[in-house]
């Protein structure tokens, strides 16, 4: 009888949501001009805070000056923290430090590696560019600039491959 | 935000910085697609929406400060021309590709010595803006430096163009050092930087460019100005006209 009435029951876990809660559904957003890195991969998500009514704060630092994809990222950010629980979210762009590719973890740079662009080195130190594909260091430059800000274009004169490289700043 | 007078300083210093971006963004946009190869068109480009990147994060703070209705596409899309505060350098047209970078050339030496100034500023937000555009000014002074150069340095037809942009140019310069009681104050205040103390930084860069683009300074010293207080060349108005007309015939029409 008492296992009738329990399977009729939801059972709803209700928990206060964390900060890290919000950090993992923060995942899920990505810089859609590279759709395999995560805010947190590019280093742009600065600092999540989960306020008493409720709601989370996202601070966020842009890349580039006129990167397109910052309003799409403040949307994406918005609907992922709503949909998980999170009311109001505030997201806050702070310019402060103004944000550099050495903030970028070692997996980012494993993962631009992997989807063929050639990840940037660390500033300051003369960083040998490497074809994304035969690991070749003999490259030319073809155009400073690429089809994003971040990047500019490259060919590998080994093997004749064209590729992207994300340029250190 | 300290005092209601440095909040007005800083309102017109942030909008006049944000007006010289916007306006050569602009002017940039409009080279799109006649660039002499595919590489070129992607650099114009690039800068372009660094410029304009640039004056979005400039007017949405100046709407901070002013702390009313009005927001960053407020100030771009909704001041006439007497309203602009921007150099007249960067309204002029490009007459061919040779104006294009010498304008660019100018404007980029200018703005690597005005962000890195910025760059020690009391005021945080400031100091944001100015490390990120500082890199990024520097990155198009190697590319707009390395045209000059080849321009220069080039086919007798070349480097009688590039010359000539220079010519023309150049008399738009020493508006950029010129300063008034809004730099005074923001330079009391650590916030801004006073213009004329980085003429002697900034002309380092055209004599050393310009010595090995085989080009020379132009010996008249004719110079002019206006800009900061809404005086500006026949130019502007037309380029505003343009960038403007949908929010002045559809006023408030959003994306």
């Amino acid at each position: 009888m008492d296992a009738a009435v329990l399977s009729g029951v939801v059972v709803v876990i209700t928990r206060t949501r964390t900060a890290a809660d919000a950090r993992v559904m923060l995942e899920r957003v990505v810089d859609p001009d590279l759709p395999f890195l995560s805010i947190e991969d590019i280093a742009i998500l600065r600092d999540v805070e989960v306020t008493p009514d409720g709601g989370a704060t996202v601070t966020i630092t842009p890349t580039y000056s006129g990167c397109p994809a910052l309003d799409t990222i403040v949307t994406d950010i918005r609907s992922v923290l709503a949909n998980g629980g999170f009311a109001p979210v505030h997201v806050e762009v702070v310019h402060s430090p103004a944000w550099t590719t050495d903030w970028m973890s070692g997996k980012a740079k494993e993962k631009l590696a992997a989807n063929r662009i050639a990840p940037p080195g660390l500033l300051g130190v003369t960083a040998e560019v490497l074809c994304p594909m035969c690991s070749s260091d003999t490259i030319a430059t073809v155009s400073e600039f690429g089809s994003t800000a971040c990047k500019s274009l490259m060919v590998c004169t080994d093997c004749g491959e064209p590729f992207d490289y994300f340029k250190a700043i | 935000m300290n005092t209601v007078t440095t909040d007005g300083a800083l309102l017109t210093y942030l909008v006049r910085h944000a007006d010289d971006n916007v306006v050569l963004g602009q002017r940039l946009a409009e080279y799109i697609s006649y660039a002499p190869d595919l590489e070129e068109d992607l650099a114009v480009g690039n800068f372009a929406l660094d410029h304009i990147g640039v004056a979005n994060h400039l007017f949405t703070y100046a709407a901070q400060v002013e702390g009313g209705d009005r927001d960053a596409d407020g100030f771009a899309m909704l001041r006439s021309e007497r309203e602009y505060t921007n150099l007249l350098l960067v309204e002029q047209p490009h007459e061919d590709f040779a104006g294009l970078i010498v304008r660019q050339f100018l404007f980029d030496a200018y703005q690597v010595v005005l962000w890195e100034a910025l760059s020690t500023s009391t005021d945080p937000t400031v100091v944001g803006i100015a490390q990120r555009a500082a890199k990024e000014a520097t990155y198009h002074l190697r590319h707009s430096s390395g045209w000059v150069i080849r321009l220069g340095d080039g086919t007798p037809e070349s480097h009688i163009r590039i010359q000539a942009a220079v010519d023309r140019l150049w008399k738009f310069t020493a508006e950029m050092f010129e300063s008034d009681v809004v730099d005074a104050e923001m330079a009391v205040a650590g916030i801004g930087v006073d213009p004329s103390t980085l003429s002697v930084f900034w002309l380092e860069i055209p004599d050393s460019v310009f010595e090995e683009a085989t080009l020379t300074r132009p010996a008249d010293p004719f110079q002019t100005s206006g800009g900061r207080t809404g005086m500006h060349t026949e130019h502007l108005g037309k380029l505003l006209a343009e960038m403007q007309w949908m929010q002045r015939s559809y006023p408030g029409l959003s994306w």
